[in-house]
């Protein structure tokens, strides 16, 4: 305050900025708060959206919240003619697709990304990045009419019976194939998410310390060890963020989804070749049609479960990676 | 007419100048020629130069052919129709964001009880047909797989699994049908095309009326869900043993498979425009609102899965020249606008709905006078 006060003189001055760069005082002229005004402002405004948007979620949603209850759960059927309403399948098919896609594009992807950060020949190197790039940035329409036109009907004529034919006697495999059900939303996830993987991987791993491999190899480690003892485990809470991230993209993946698994909520069973649903397509097919009242409450209702998902998968997603990041020196 | 030029001089210089060229150009073409039924037969213009609408993607197609024809003629009133589905139109139609709604089924009495502007108006605007579209590679082109309702009913119900499945043998001497599964394909996302469907199975198969019931989106027994008519159709065509309901544009151009399907006098016929319009000819019972389904009525010609889609409009107008502009437009679809219908393999309305939609239109109201002067 000192500072900032009128008086003038030129001695005053001098010694102003003197102290100002010895000390790097913050200065406090009128425009620093107007400029923390309008961050403020801003960061104000993340609140009020969330806030508005779970305000808005839960307050339209609040018929069939009040009509079923924990019955919206698990219930099966989603049925505006008999005004039962249930997403139980929906939840289902959400956490069964992202979870296995996820469980599938895991190695591949963090395997990619050792690669590209370890081993990789410089311009390769430029050459995979670049495609890893594009992959993700294709459009998830794009991506769900290729399933839907080119890659559901191979499942159906050759990928499925390869599979029943192979390993026919899992669960997960049996069944007439359609070629679009869960085990084709799971690929399409897959490749959605691949890239995610294999860019923040690459990126996490390369900042790990050089000097961390070096002190292996010069203790005479295999290249695997390297990777395993040096690199994932201080890469660890980076990729697990990263698998998190790509988690959240597939838990909300709606249209590709909707495109390929079938839409159709099929008895209960291990079976991949089933069709299914998931909460995203529940909103992507009813939601033009719904009609006020119950049935529009009812895919609102799903949109707020589905933020729900996304919202404790962020939850424990922090949980695991303060934990995973426990007893590692920050770098 | 001076009341037009009157409240021109209010707007904008622009606007005056428009106004003056179209109000010039009505006269003209008062002055040539003795309007047609269709035509804009007022020779004043309402002050309203775009109009909205939304609803009905079954609809979108025609609609867009008619409202760029018709911003061409008369008094050049521009249509933004948005196709966001039968279910949103009727939404946004009571919200009154929009000043038509266009919807494939027509409106519940509970829907209809939410309208915060009095009465609610149904007028036909086309027809539609759905055919029953298949993917058998044994069953030549040339020929057609023959259904009758209530074996649909069980093919969606799921109790009829195999295509060499004795009822579906028995009616199709002559063809070789596979033993192979039915993969049975729907709509996912609620629809028209759903609604008028599911209300020909409900009206043929009393356990389809009492399990699954007729609506634009119903509890599916057994089957694939695509999303939109091409969803359906792409999963028919890629699916050996598939089979679907597409509106009859789709299966005609898509060059698909398709069956015939027993009519309520018993004849098998192949979806058409001529045999959709016997069948919509045909109805009995056309209720005096014009809320009505038109699926499985009489006659050897009709084919029975056939169906109405609607415009939506409030019986009273609250902005007397949006009003007038609304009325002359839907008075210019059900007349001249009929003649776009063909080409993009919908039904042209008949003659008797078309005086019943005349009746309609004349019940609008704006302020205490009709809003349609022709």
């Amino acid at each position: 305050m000192l500072l900032h006060s009128s008086r003038t003189g030129s001695k005053w001055q001098e010694l102003q900025s003197r102290l100002r760069k010895a000390y790097r005082l913050g200065r406090r002229y009128p425009g620093d708060s107007f400029f923390r005004g309008i961050v403020l402002l801003a960061g104000l405004a993340v609140l009020v959206i969330v806030g508005g948007l779970i305000l808005v979620l839960v307050s339209n949603s609040w018929p069939t919240i009040s009509t079923f209850g924990w019955r919206f759960l698990v219930n099966e059927a989603f049925d505006p003619i008999h005004q039962s309403y249930g997403v139980r399948p929906a939840i289902f098919g959400t956490v069964v697709t992202s979870t296995l896609a996820l469980a599938l594009a895991l190695p591949l992807g963090i395997g990619a990304a050792i690669y590209l950060a370890e081993f990789c020949p410089r311009q390769l190197q430029v050459v995979l990045t670049f495609l890893v790039d594009s992959l993700a940035a294709i459009p998830s329409v794009v991506l769900g009419l290729w399933g839907f036109l080119t890659f559901a009907p191979w499942l159906q004529q050759n990928g499925e019976p390869w599979l029943q034919q192979h390993l026919g006697w899992l669960p997960f495999f049996q069944g007439s194939p359609h070629g679009l059900g869960l085990l084709a939303a799971i690929c399409i996830l897959m490749v959605m998410i691949l890239p995610i993987l294999i860019s923040l991987g690459r990126e996490v791993l390369e900042t790990v310390p050089r000097e961390q491999r070096e002190a292996l190899l010069a203790l005479g480690a295999t290249d695997w060890e390297v990777i395993r003892h040096a690199v994932l485990p201080a890469a660890r809470s980076g990729l697990a963020g990263a698998a998190m991230l790509a988690l959240g993209r597939a838990l909300g993946e709606t249209i590709a989804v909707t495109l390929v698994i079938g839409n159709q909520a099929a008895p209960p069973s291990l079976s991949l070749f089933q069709t299914g649903y998931t909460l995203p397509s529940i909103i992507a097919n009813q939601f033009g049609e719904a009609t006020p009242g119950l049935f529009l409450s009812a895919v609102l209702e799903a949109g707020c479960l589905l933020l729900l998902i996304t919202l404790l998968t962020n939850i424990l997603a922090r949980l695991l990676i303060t934990r995973l990041t426990r007893g590692i020196p920050r770098t | 007419m001076e009341g037009s030029i009157g409240r021109a001089f209010r707007l904008k210089h622009r606007k005056i100048l428009w106004l003056f060229a179209l109000l010039l150009l009505s006269l003209v073409l008062e002055a040539c020629g003795s309007p047609s039924a269709g035509n804009q037969s007022s020779g004043t213009c309402p002050s309203v130069s775009m109009l909205t609408g939304a609803g009905s993607t079954f609809d979108f197609p025609l609609f867009s052919k008619m409202f760029t024809e018709y911003a061409k003629i008369g008094c050049h009133v521009q249509v933004n129709y948005q196709s966001v589905g039968s279910g949103a139109g009727k939404t946004q139609f009571l919200q009154q964001t929009v000043d038509f709604g266009a919807s494939d089924g027509p409106m519940t009495d509970e829907e209809m009880a939410k309208s915060q502007n009095g009465p609610i108006l149904h007028i036909p605007v086309t027809i539609g047909a759905e055919a029953i579209s298949y993917n058998l590679a044994s069953v030549p082109e040339a020929q057609h797989v023959r259904f009758t309702g209530p074996l649909l009913a069980d093919i969606y119900l799921g109790k009829i699994t195999y295509w060499d499945d004795p009822a579906l043998k028995q009616l199709n001497p002559d063809l070789s049908l596979p033993h192979q599964a039915i993969t049975v394909v729907h709509r996912s996302d609620g629809s028209g095309t759903t609604a008028i469907f599911t209300k020909y199975l409900a009206t043929v198969s009393e356990a389809w009326a009492n399990q699954v019931g007729a609506g634009s989106t119903v509890n599916w027994p057994v089957g694939v869900g695509g999303k939109g008519n091409e969803g359906v159709a792409a999963a028919v065509r890629t699916t050996a043993g598939a089979i679907g309901y597409n509106e009859l544009a789709y299966v005609l151009k898509n060059n698909m498979q398709y069956g015939m399907v027993q009519n309520r006098d018993g004849v098998f016929t192949l979806p058409s425009l001529e045999t959709a319009k016997a069948d919509a000819a045909n109805a009995t019972n056309i209720p005096a609102d014009l809320r009505f389904y038109i699926v499985n009525e009489p006659g050897k010609d009709s084919y029975p899965i056939t169906g109405y889609s609607w415009a939506l409009v409030y019986q009273n107008q609250r902005d007397p020249a949006r009003g007038e502009a609304l009325a002359n437009l839907l008075w210019w679809m059900v007349h001249d606008g009929q003649r776009y219908a063909p080409d993009l393999a919908y039904v042209p309305l008949p003659d008797a709905i078309v005086q019943r939609d005349e009746a309609q239109i004349r019940k609008m109201r704006c302020g205490d006078q009709g809003c349609y002067h022709g």
